[in-house]
């Protein structure tokens, strides 16, 4: 319990003493070592609680925490309002004066006769996201040490242009040098978001769940529009309107399940679903702030817009935070859905987003933009993994969470540091990386291999997750995975191409690295192949007990002990293969074919008139077949039908009693 | 024993040329002729080939050309002169761009003389190669070198060409 | 488990030597169906044998080790479908076999080799779903993904599977690379992309892709072979005549079409998974 407590506000204290610290050295060393702490805590914590499948705590001065939470609230709501006056954006302003009085009403009202017994709540699945947002959230912030000096270093430089061109003396230009410093802020957010994310997971209380959830969404907000330009002031308000949208359904899901279950309890709810009374209406309203904030269509768009702020934001976002809190509660409303009204709108949600994002990531060329597809398809099949119901489904979709983690962020920061060192973040520049970049080159292979690739990480989950859609007889969820991780084949395979393309003569630039960055990604690489030959003790230790406890008795999965050893055989002879006969030949190389007009570079070739040509050559994305825009429309316009429906429904039976 | 000869892959290239024997040279593949009966296959890229069928002269544009797809192709390898053009540079001999024979920039080990080389001569020539390809494996074992020489078969579709002709008159 | 080692090896040994042979059959056939005596009938395996001798060259360091796991995956994925594994397994093997003589393309950057690997990787694109239809569609009947206990159930799959095996006869014609879809690499005289995607692939390196192809061609008759299975002799035996029909019906497919373009391989694959395979899909479900 103390730990809870501590992982909550150690993050805090640190973001606090991050925003006044000003000096490069200091600051390294203050995240530095709070990452280690972090990291250290919670392995502690899960060490510490690992007997426990579930166990519910109360809080000690609940109440008086509860009325600090709704004061913050209130600040929240102002500082929303205020700024959506300020940037002309009157929509987020209307979210917030809808939401924030409605809840602080309920509560001062009906609520206030709600007792609520537990407010945390610890089980195997908040274990597994606590190591996620422990390790890989702070892993990211160390990675974020070294990437905002590159980018602060590319903000000086302009700003001292544009200082000198306003013909500023020597000493304005460099207070306005400093003063664009604001990487304080940086910092403060990122650990602020850890500390909410912590808080989040661990609630048991629906109240204080909103209370952090809201806090995430308006961290994610301020990092989006971290660069201040037009793009990133846009992409940001588009993102807190459309979570504060989520937000409003996690309110009305909080008041009905109030005002008829007479709890705020997560826990109590499941309970009470789970001896056969339908809690289909909360449920409907929490299922869909999970939606919104795991930016499933038709909300996808703010995930994609959060690709203008700084890398580690985009690493932080897709990875162990925020649109991990989307699928988190949908994983933990799990026992409720299945066939039900809310559990299919949130399996045809999934479903229609993980086939449209994979279809839409095809047509891509900006590295970024491929990741946040593929993490918005991803979540769609996590998402259906949810709504399923079944403890198979369940299992699957806590897998895909932990693979989809450990591998999206290890891909971001291998994106981000190409970004910087090649200057560019499309698919089509990072031709011969493995000559320029060699270790950032395997470092991205990896990643890209354990998205889609058996015997890795994500395969394992998408196995399993096409098992458990065959047992619950989903016949369109099947059909959805079988065409969608096609496509995902598909774009992810270019991308290793176009990475193992040889181009002799390149420099190796591997050097200016930042030591940070590396190291990141190294321990990153550690755990995808970890998470990899782990997974059967994952599964045993932590998933089976979990979902033993809430779905009684689990049956076989769908990976079978022989499987998975043919797993790690196959995955052992990849890495033996490698190791001995990776880049190893004695043959003689020889120029590549080029009709005979090969120059003997491979790059350029005797065209007519004696002309020199170089050779270009680039990717296929079909766009004709796969355009962006069509596939947005098309599973928005699933995605909306289907919560349409399921809301009328709902509605219908509620205005008709029969709840 | 070798296998070079029982599945010899050719390259066909055109240098300059009427493209008679160009023609003839694709007519091999042709049910009438069908050069698969001995394991040939046209694969079009030196990577693959064991035998180099040019036909036409070589001239300053295509010698580089000629040369690099020589070079690229892996050992052991034979090159087939077809039609007089590409033996000796043919009528276009005496032209200002015009190097001469397919033998003045790369080896050549079978001449295949006509204008245009009947589909009987080629593969004749191709034949013939076939037998070079099989001692230059063995050289390649050992350290024996390989004189290129002038194909009897070729000689005897220069014949039938001369018997032919008079037979038109 | 001796019975498992022993059909690994059998698999191991035997595929490239029936692969081998049947690839002359094929040539041998095509060449009739053309009006042409064809080249002798074991020139699959005097090809390969003189890919061998010949000399060593690659274009980089890594081409070649690339090609090397492809064979190897393949191999694997034939393995463990003989073994009586999963055949989802096989299928992600198979995956990944063809991933890596993707990148053995791509890493050469020849516009040629690249060409061909985009081409091949919309073929995978285009024949996935239905290769995944084939394993669900056999959960959905039999209740396993297990070879071994497919083939030890008394009643043949066909007649609860006729929409998905139709829809992998059509995809077959994709995975054998024939044509109308050999867009990735081509065995005929059409040459717009020189060798397709083994452009840069010479000597042994070639002939362990020669070798690959014929495993991975068992493998997916084997796919065929599944459909007949009762757990009697004749059922084995219609299996393997239907298996030589399928290819003999490949080789008729590849002598009557000319090659089409990618968007009508790619489109068309689709709607026949879609049309039969999700039908056959639903229609297990719903009866």
């Amino acid at each position: 319990m103390g730990t809870i407590v501590f992982l909550v506000g150690f993050p805090l204290i640190i973001a606090l003493a991050l925003l006044v610290v000003k000096a490069d050295s200091l600051r390294d060393i203050i995240v530095k070592l709070s990452a280690i702490v972090i990291i250290v805590v919670s392995i502690v914590f899960v060490v510490m609680n690992f007997s426990s499948t579930m166990e519910l705590v109360n809080m000690p001065y609940g109440e008086t925490i509860g009325y600090g939470m709704m004061a913050i609230e209130v600040c929240l709501a102002v500082v929303i309002i205020v700024l959506s006056i300020k940037y002309k954006k009157p929509l987020a302003a209307v979210f917030a004066i809808i939401q924030t009085p409605l809840l602080i009403w309920f509560e001062l009202t009906a609520g206030h006769h709600i007792e609520v017994a537990n407010n945390i709540c610890i089980d195997k699945l908040q274990m597994i996201m606590v190591l996620i947002i422990g390790i890989i959230g702070t892993l990211i912030c160390v990675y974020a040490i070294g990437y905002m000096k590159d980018f602060q270093k590319h903000e000086n430089e302009h700003v001292r242009e544009e200082a000198k061109a306003a013909g500023l003396s020597e000493e304005e230009i460099e207070a306005a040098v400093a003063k664009a410093d604001r990487r304080p802020w940086f910092f403060f957010l990122l650990f602020l978001f850890l500390a909410a994310m912590f808080g989040l997971v661990s609630s048991n209380n629906l109240i204080w769940m909103y209370f952090f959830w809201e806090i995430t969404s308006l961290c994610s907000f301020f990092l989006i529009g971290f660069t201040k330009t037009q793009e990133a002031i846009n992409n940001s308000f588009r993102a807190l309107v459309m979570n504060l949208f989520g937000g409003l359904g996690f309110v009305l899901g909080i008041i009905t399940l109030g005002s008829y279950y007479g709890t705020l309890e997560l826990s109590t709810m499941l309970t009470i679903g789970s001896m056969g009374y339908s809690v289909v209406v909360p449920a409907a309203f929490l299922a869909l702030a999970g939606i919104t904030k795991a930016a499933q269509m038709p909300f996808q768009s703010w995930l994609l817009g959060a690709m203008v702020a700084p890398t580690p934001t985009s690493a932080l976002l897709h990875s162990s935070t925020m649109v991990k809190a989307g699928v988190f509660l949908i994983i933990k409303l799990s026992p409720v859905l299945g066939f039900n009204w809310a559990g299919i709108m949130v399996m045809v949600v999934g479903g229609a987003t993980f086939v449209m994002a994979s279809f839409a990531a095809i047509s891509q060329s900006n590295a970024k933009r491929v990741l946040a597809y593929s993490t918005v398809a991803n979540l769609g099949l996590i998402t259906a993994c949810g709504g399923v119901g079944m403890a198979g489904a369940t299992w699957a979709g806590i897998m895909l969470i932990i693979f989809h983690a450990v591998t999206k962020s290890l891909l971001f920061l291998c994106v981000g540091t190409a970004e910087h060192q090649i200057g560019s973040r499309n698919i089509e520049d990072m031709d011969g990386l493995f000559e320029k970049m060699p270790k950032l080159a395997k470092y991205m292979l990896i990643g890209i291999a354990g998205m889609f690739l058996a015997p890795f990480g994500m395969l394992i989950g998408k196995w399993a997750t096409l098992v458990a859609f065959v047992d619950s007889g989903n016949i369109l969820l099947i059909v959805a995975i079988c065409f969608g991780s096609a496509a995902t084949a598909f774009y992810w395979t270019k991308w290793m191409g176009k990475l193992s393309a040889t181009m002799a003569g390149r420099e190796n630039i591997q050097g200016r690295v930042h030591k940070e960055e590396d190291t990141s990604q190294i321990i990153l690489v550690v755990l995808v192949v970890a998470a990899c030959l782990g997974f059967p003790l994952v599964s045993s230790e932590m998933l089976i007990p979990h979902l033993g406890a809430i779905f009684g008795d689990v049956t076989a999965l769908a990976l079978s002990t022989n499987n998975m050893i043919l797993m790690v055989i196959m995955l052992l002879a990849i890495v033996m293969l490698f190791a001995f006969y990776f880049g190893k030949t004695d043959k003689k190389i020889v120029p590549i074919y080029m009709a005979g007009v090969n120059e003997g570079d491979n790059l350029t070739f005797k065209g007519s008139m004696e002309k020199d040509v170089p050779v270009s050559l680039r990717n296929w994305y079909m766009d004709g077949i796969f355009g962006e825009k069509k596939m947005c429309l098309y599973g928005g316009i699933i995605s909306v039908i289907g919560m349409v429906l399921a809301f009328t429904f709902i509605v219908a039976a509620m205005l008709g009693g029969g709840m | 024993m070798s296998y070079v000869a029982k599945s010899p892959w050719v390259i066909h290239y055109d240098g300059s040329s009427c493209n008679g024997c160009d023609i003839e040279v694709l007519a091999c593949l042709t049910p009438m002729y069908d050069v698969e009966r001995f394991g040939i296959i046209n694969t079009g890229n030196p990577k693959h080939a064991d035998v180099f069928l040019v036909t036409g002269s070589v001239n300053e544009q295509n010698k580089n050309v000629v040369k690099q797809i020589y070079e690229q192709m892996p050992e052991p390898k034979v090159v087939v002169a077809i039609g007089i053009c590409a033996n000796s540079g043919g009528v276009f001999k005496e032209c200002y761009n015009i190097l001469g024979g397919v033998d003045t920039v790369i080896p050549v080990d079978v001449y295949v003389p006509g204008c245009a080389a009947r589909p009987e001569a080629i593969i004749d020539g191709v034949v013939a190669g076939l037998g070079k390809l099989a001692e230059k494996r063995k050289a390649l074992e050992g350290d024996v070198i390989v004189e290129p020489e002038r194909a009897s078969a070729g000689e005897q579709q220069a014949q039938d060409t001369d018997e032919r002709e008079e037979g038109a008159k | 488990m001796l019975y498992m080692i022993f059909s690994i090896v059998a698999y191991l040994v035997l595929a490239p030597l029936v692969g081998g042979f049947l690839a002359g059959v094929d040539r041998k056939i095509t060449a009739r169906m053309q009006g042409r005596v064809g080249p002798p009938v074991f020139q699959p395996f005097y090809d390969v044998l003189k890919l061998i001798e010949k000399e060593d060259i690659t274009v980089n360091r890594v081409q070649d080790f690339y090609i090397l796991c492809f064979l190897v995956f393949t191999a694997v994925a034939g393995g463990i479908f003989f073994a009586g594994e999963s055949l989802l397994l096989v299928i992600f093997a198979l995956t990944l076999a063809s991933v890596f003589f993707i990148i053995a393309a791509f890493s050469s950057n020849s516009p040629y080799a690249q060409l061909g690997a985009e081409r091949e990787l919309l073929q995978v694109m285009a024949a996935e779903p239905m290769e995944l239809m084939v394993a669900i569609g056999f959960y959905m009947v039999i209740g396993t993904f297990d070879v071994s206990q497919i083939i030890q159930v008394g009643a043949m799959p066909l007649p609860y599977l006729i929409g998905i095996f139709l829809g992998l006869v059509y995809i077959l014609t994709i995975k054998f690379r024939k044509s109308p879809f050999d867009l990735s690499m081509s065995h005929h005289a059409h040459q717009e992309l020189v060798k397709g995607m083994t452009t840069e692939i010479s000597g042994k390196t070639l002939a362990m892709t020669e070798v690959a192809h014929w495993y991975e061609n068992i493998l997916l008759l084997g796919f065929i072979f599944l459909f007949f299975v009762n757990g009697t002799w004749w059922g084995a035996l219609i299996g393997v005549v239907v298996c030589l029909l399928a290819y003999f019906l490949e080789i008729l497919i590849d002598n009557s079409f000319a090659r089409m373009k990618w968007q009508i391989a790619f489109k068309s694959a689709w709607v026949v998974t879609i049309v039969v395979g999700v039908t056959n899909l639903l229609v297990l479900a719903f009866v």
